[in-house]
């Protein structure tokens, strides 16, 4: 008998149905899932979050999330969720997309929904590559990175430049918040957890759009151990994808994203006078 | 006391809670294969454990249950 | 009973969607359905509903999929290419067991084609909006009456069955003002458990989805959602005969075309030619049924189209051999005139009464 009486500190998430992913050994993409389905325990929301899950690695995450989930298009899940959150503004709505998704097929969902700053919440998994079909270049694939589509690595004179999607979202007045994250050490969970808990708080608070792009890893299409692709992001993916916040209207002491672009555009005639009556 | 149980039936034999373990008392089980074909982790020395959850936070498969 | 009112086909189809429930309208801008937009966008908020103008009609048929998904009547529309172009998010919605009610106005095709009227998306609509197998359900209005009437009968239709449901029109019948009387505001639409709006704790999850990893069970969903086609089929055949009964030849339109061809026929009458006009209100399911009995007596069957015949091709289905049939059409936004209908009657009679 144990002489002091232990609790339970770490378990599956209520939120996390008790079913094994389809997810390769080592894949980063189980962390997340689990700190989503903390985030949505500890909110107290999974009775009103629908999350959206389209192609890829991710496109199963309806046989893992208790919440409804309704499965999207390749690229279209930030439209999707929109139509979500235009018809009932109380859910909490979710999607989670990885690079060829967001960032390539789905670029022109992804942009606008972000200027439109549509408050839902975007869980990107950035692992440079797509998975799911087998480990083909993706946008975010770095420059002489090998792939099964570039296989003599990424060769920017006909393949171009890989996206930052942080970087670039930023660039817009939508956006409430956008942080680069990972998730390769225990303290980098607990940053991941606390900025995709943000990210969701952020929409029940209706502060708006939040995106949080997770710097990820793809063992299997690497061609790595688990360890070893977390020392190969490291290297190569960090310095290129710099963690940190690239948006967040309130932290730099905005009222809100509408009082932000307001500011930033003061000097236009319409924008501070106003449109038709 | 402290202790870290792994679900043979969702642990997929990663080692992410192997590197992860401060005190380096997680190993994978090479005695042991599970139902889907892993060595499946387990922690050697249940008497050093923390209870410090870092072996739970890194697993990708939320096989990992904390006591403390 | 409402009033009539002179009003414009493309706003009637807005104006009635709203009165059928339909809160939201996702759209991208495309000639010419334009009016459908502007309207929706005008009057949409003033009803609490959601206009949103999206980047593309990929997206706006994403958003459909969502709203929809939500339990919403929902709606959009577009003009060929842009129909192209929401095929995607269409079959999507087949796939999901999803209704939503979608408007083609269609112009010249193929390609950037032209911005006039023409029929030329048939095939599109009644045989394959999208990759796998689905169907929907297609109403080709003749009148602005009928665009009022059948956009409230689409969102019934639509959410009775789970399917997507096309409203069919030329950019005639849209740019067109007749007068009209609008249907009644509804106010009960169906319960929606199967919607995803949130567990409430009360459920377990709801999944709108369209994967099948395991081929039988794919296998079994399809065949259970042609079940419900043959529902459909059963059900929801509608089409109106105009001097059919007695008819040797009989000219099947639908539309605009079949406004002209309704004049060629009586034109031909006086002429002594027996004619008559069989107009498809449901280009699917195809109103097989009225057709086969005009089989025993007509001698010939003459399509009008604006557009290569494609309509034909059901037309022969139907009639299988036991006559003569025929089609007689213009395309790129030609609208053919009640004179060449007319004798393309002529001829045709001239040519089965040898």
């Amino acid at each position: 008998m144990e002489q002091k009486e232990e609790k339970v500190v770490f378990e599956r998430p209520d939120a996390l149905l008790p079913v094994v992913t389809n997810f390769c050994p080592g894949c980063t993409h189980g962390i997340v899932h689990r700190l989503v389905a903390e985030t949505i325990d500890e909110l107290g929301i999974e009775g009103k979050t629908v999350g959206v899950t389209p192609v890829g690695c991710s496109v199963m995450g309806y046989n893992f999330f208790g919440c409804d989930m309704v499965e999207a298009a390749h690229g279209r899940a930030p439209a999707v969720a929109t139509g979500i959150k235009r018809v009932n503004p109380d859910n909490i709505v979710f999607a989670y997309q990885g690079d060829g998704d967001l960032a390539s097929i789905g670029t022109a969902e992804t942009v606008h929904a972000a200027t439109r700053g549509e408050n839902i919440t975007i869980i990107f998994i950035n692992n440079a590559i797509y998975g799911m079909t087998g480990g083909q270049m993706a946008p975010t694939s770095l420059p002489h990175q090998v792939t099964q589509t570039s296989p003599y690595g990424r060769d920017t004179a006909s393949a171009g430049y890989p996206v930052r999607i942080c970087e670039m979202l930023s660039t817009l007045d939508g956006p409430a918040y956008l942080e680069r994250v990972t998730v390769d050490t225990p303290a980098n969970v607990r940053k991941a957890k606390k900025a995709i808990k943000k990210a969701f708080q952020n929409q029940v608070d209706g502060v708006g759009y939040s995106l949080i792009e997770v710097v990820s890893t793809c063992p299997t299409n690497w061609g790595m151990t688990p360890q070893e692709s977390f020392t190969w992001m490291r290297e190569n993916m960090l310095p290129y994808y710099p963690l940190g916040v690239y948006r967040d209207v309130l932290a730099e002491g905005h009222e809100s994203v509408a009082a932000a672009a307001a500011e930033r555009a003061k000097d236009s005639k319409i924008v501070a006078e106003g449109g038709a009556a | 006391m402290a202790k870290m149980i792994v679900d043979d039936a969702f642990c997929k034999g990663c080692g992410l809670c192997v590197d992860a373990c401060p005190l380096h008392i997680v190993e994978l089980d090479q005695d042991k294969i599970t139902d889907k074909g892993y060595h499946p982790a387990h922690c050697i020395d249940m008497d050093a454990c923390t209870g410090c959850c870092s072996c739970a936070l890194m697993c990708p498969d939320v096989a990992i249950t904390v006591w403390r | 009973m409402s009033e009539k009112v002179l009003m414009k086909g493309n706003e009637v189809l807005a104006e009635s969607a709203m009165r059928a429930g339909c809160k939201y309208f996702f759209g991208y801008p495309i000639t010419p359905q334009t009016e459908l937009s502007a309207y929706m966008s005008k009057h949409m908020p003033k009803i609490g509903g959601t206009f949103l103008q999206a980047e593309s009609e990929v997206a706006a048929i994403n958003m459909v999929y969502g709203a929809a998904a939500a339990g919403a009547r929902v709606m959009t529309s577009s003009s060929s290419p842009g129909i192209s172009l929401k095929s995607e998010g269409v079959s999507y919605i087949a796939g999901a067991d999803l209704p939503a009610v979608i408007i083609n106005v269609m112009r010249g095709g193929p390609g950037l084609g032209s911005i006039q009227p023409s029929q030329s998306d048939y095939w599109q609509a009644t045989k394959a909006l999208g990759h796998g197998d689905f169907q929907m359900v297609v109403y080709a209005p003749s009148t602005v009456q009928e665009m009022a009437d059948y956009v409230a009968k689409a969102f019934d239709v639509a959410d009775e069955y789970r399917t997507p449901v096309m409203i069919l029109l030329d950019g005639l019948l849209g740019q067109m003002m007749e007068p009209v009387e609008l249907p009644e505001p509804k106010a009960d639409i169906p319960d929606k458990p199967w919607a995803c709006t949130g567990t409430k704790g009360e459920r377990a999850h709801n999944v709108v989805n369209s994967l099948y990893l395991d081929a039988d069970l794919l296998d079994q969903t399809n065949r259970e959602r042609y079940e419900r086609y043959d529902k459909i089929k059963a059900a929801e055949q509608i089409s109106e005969e105009y001097l059919c009964d007695d008819a040797d030849i009989v000219v099947v339109a639908f539309g605009a075309a079949a406004r002209i061809a309704r004049n060629a026929v009586n034109a031909a009458r006086e002429q002594g030619i027996k004619a008559g006009l069989f107009r498809p209100i449901t280009l699917w399911p195809f109103p097989v049924d009225a057709l086969e009995k005009t089989v025993a007596h007509a001698r010939g069957y003459l399509t009008v189209e604006m557009k290569m015949g494609q309509m034909v091709d059901d037309v022969r289905l139907v009639v299988a051999g036991r006559a003569p049939v025929v089609f007689y059409g213009r395309t790129g936004g030609v609208i053919p005139t009640p004179a060449e209908v007319l004798d393309a009657i002529v001829a045709f009679d001239q040519k089965v009464g040898e």
